[in-house]
């Protein structure tokens, strides 16, 4: 399985707002754990849907010259069961961003219906970590994750420049 | 912005604190330190920032309020602990700091100590004043 937990951008407005969908499917393994007979998408996999929807909403600000760890999930509120078969949309927003941190709202839908929300502080670490080094490859945006951007850029012809 | 009062800046470092660090009100005292009492760790600072912010509608760079190039600088700390030279940096980078105690033993690891609200509230006011 790939750690990826939403399947393509629908929307991506630089430094501002991203939009990404999840389908869910019975191919996933976890939802037949998640649990016997009662497939539900955990709450904790919508959070990280919503962490990498997010996390590379504010990467790409710094044209990912930043390592972007998450710091703290400020908020997370669901109201509703997300079973197989459901279409979920991740809704980000950069609230504030500073050289060192980020802060994002987020909104889950389905259809209409909101889901959940998280709200979500994001960290440079290179900035915050006074006296700690890290590797100098940004470990955080691998190729997997840049690579749906370009799916993005290819589909939206929008300004992303990789 | 119209000029609010020593209170109402209390308040609302109050509230901040309150939704950043899940603490009851009654504990968010003047004298509270972050830290010790309120159980802040140094990534909630991140959020804290943001959200006096967002409320004040004020900046507040990093360095401002925890002046870490101080704390980091090898003219003004020798085995974890601040000189005098290191001392009267500080005082002048934090005057809304009481570092009375913290000049008795300035041990670098104990700077999260001098972070109580009232010094929140002093540093958040210096920045409305400011503005």
């Amino acid at each position: 399985m790939r750690w990826i937990w939403f399947d393509r951008f629908e929307l991506f407005e630089s430094g501002r707002r991203a939009v990404a969908v999840k389908n869910i499917t019975l191919a996933e393994d976890h939802l037949h754990d998640h649990f016997p007979g009662l497939p539900v998408m955990p709450a904790s996999l919508m959070i990280e849907g919503m962490a990498q929807t997010a996390g590379i909403l504010v990467g790409e600000a710094r044209q990912f010259a930043e390592k972007v760890i998450l710091a703290k999930i400020k908020r997370a509120a669901f109201n509703a069961l997300v079973r197989p078969g459901d279409q979920v949309r991740y809704h980000a927003e950069i609230e504030q961003i500073t050289p060192s941190a980020a802060s994002t709202a987020g909104r889950i839908t389905r259809g209409d219906e909101l889901i959940g929300e998280v709200d979500i502080v994001f960290s440079h670490i290179d900035q915050n970590m006074s006296g700690l080094e890290f590797p100098e490859d940004n470990f955080v945006f691998t190729e997997e994750f840049l690579a749906l951007l370009r799916t993005y850029r290819a589909g939206a012809g929008q300004r992303i420049t990789l | 912005m119209p000029t609010l009062t020593h209170d109402e800046v209390f308040d609302k470092v109050k509230q901040a604190l309150v939704d950043a660090l899940s603490v009851e009100e009654d504990e968010v005292t003047e004298d509270a330190k972050l830290q010790a009492d309120l159980g802040a760790e140094s990534i909630d600072i991140l959020d804290i920032v943001f959200r006096l912010e967002k409320s004040f509608g004020i900046k507040i760079p990093q360095d401002e309020l925890i002046p870490r190039e101080i704390l980091s600088n090898p003219d003004f700390v020798a085995n974890r602990r601040l000189n005098d030279k290191g001392l009267a940096a500080l005082r002048q980078a934090m005057p809304h700091a009481d570092l009375s105690d913290f000049a008795d033993d300035p041990d670098i690891d104990k700077i999260s100590e001098v972070f109580t609200v009232g010094t929140i509230v002093r540093f958040v006011e210096s920045k409305l004043k400011a503005a």
